[in-house]
């Protein structure tokens, strides 16, 4: 029990940026789909059983015109393709967990994997309980934001535009965090270069999937080169 | 309401699943260690996090509205007060704040 306390204590302080954004979006994201003219529920069990940000909004539209399963499943795909990386990424630090490792997949979403590969976990706390934290807190946030927007959406007035550039810059404050610990920058370079190359070419809604083939191929080529030395 | 409940709930049931093709296929697939997945995981999560890096600031156009002007700015100064302060909150809450300004007060 002191082990679970100690690594929620751990886990909480990371969580803090994105409670403050995910209880504005969250809301934001209840309100909108209320506005539309569903019960509170609905964007609530949303929350829960989807959890991923970006595409809850896009399928609000695909739920107020007749509503096609196949594109909608396409749809989620393309939006959360990303996904497919951070589990890769993630493989051997979510290894050995038990059950808590499936819930820790089901919510890995862009903030809980920012906060789960970027920090560096002190020695004496528990990982498998840190990562679990993390990803609960963060749904929780996102759950408890959502609930408010969709009771009192309509009479919130405070002015938060832009309150959700808080996500970018955690991004950005991990990308830093990761480049300073190591003194090779080629997969973070790679990452980024290959990242701009397909936004470039496939346009905003279509660069993720290319994006990781080519990162994933010029791994695999620098692997087999025996750039195992070189890369590293 | 502008779907029934069983549609509703199909709908739900469909991103779901889409949602956690996503997240669980790489566990799924790649279940065997070895050599070549212990040399990606070196390198995935540095490249992994510029992807994210890039996908949040995908939807910024260069050529219309606020040219990304404020994006730029707030993002620039999270990253250097990073570098040179190393406080995470200072640098995230400077970069919020001012981005907040300017998209409110400058870039009406």
């Amino acid at each position: 029990m002191n082990k679970i306390l100690h690594a929620f204590k751990a886990a909480f302080p990371f969580t803090l940026p994105i409670c403050a954004a995910f209880l504005f979006l969250g809301s934001a994201y209840g309100f909108y789909v209320v506005s539309k003219g569903f019960p509170p529920i609905v964007p609530i069990l949303i929350s829960i059983f989807v959890f991923a940000g970006s595409m809850q909004f896009v399928m609000v539209p695909m739920m107020v015109s007749p509503f096609d399963p196949f594109a909608a499943f396409y749809m989620t795909l393309l939006v959360n393709s990303r996904h497919f990386f951070y589990g890769l990424t993630m493989l051997d630090r979510y290894k050995n967990m038990g059950l808590k490792k499936l819930y820790m997949i089901f919510a890995l979403c862009d903030e809980t994997f920012a906060v789960n590969v970027g920090t560096n976990i002190p020695e004496d706390v528990d990982k498998g309980w840190f990562y679990t934290f993390v990803s609960l807190l963060n749904q929780s946030y996102w759950v408890i934001g959502t609930t408010f927007g969709a009771f009192l959406g309509s009479q919130i007035s405070i002015n938060t535009k832009g309150l959700d550039f808080v996500l970018v810059c955690l991004f950005l404050v991990i990308f830093v965090g990761q480049w300073q610990g190591t003194d090779n920058h080629k997969p973070a370079l790679t990452g980024l270069g290959l990242s701009l190359l397909s936004l470039l070419a496939f346009g905003p809604k279509y660069f993720i999937p290319p994006a990781m083939v080519m990162m994933i191929a010029v791994f695999v080529w620098s692997y087999y080169k025996g750039g195992g030395n070189k890369c590293q | 309401m502008p779907m029934t409940w069983s549609e509703i709930i199909l709908a739900i049931a469909v991103v779901m699943a889409g949602t956690m093709l996503t997240r669980f296929l790489s566990f799924i697939v790649f279940r065997e260690q070895n050599a070549l997945m212990d040399y990606l995981s070196t390198l995935l999560p540095a490249a992994a996090m510029a992807m994210l890096v890039v996908y949040s600031f995908k939807d910024v156009n260069v050529f219309t509205g606020s040219h990304g002007i404020p994006e730029a700015i707030a993002g620039l100064l999270c990253v250097l007060l990073q570098i040179f302060f190393k406080n995470v909150l200072l640098s995230m809450a400077a970069g919020t704040v001012c981005y907040m300004y300017l998209v409110q007060y400058l870039f009406v």
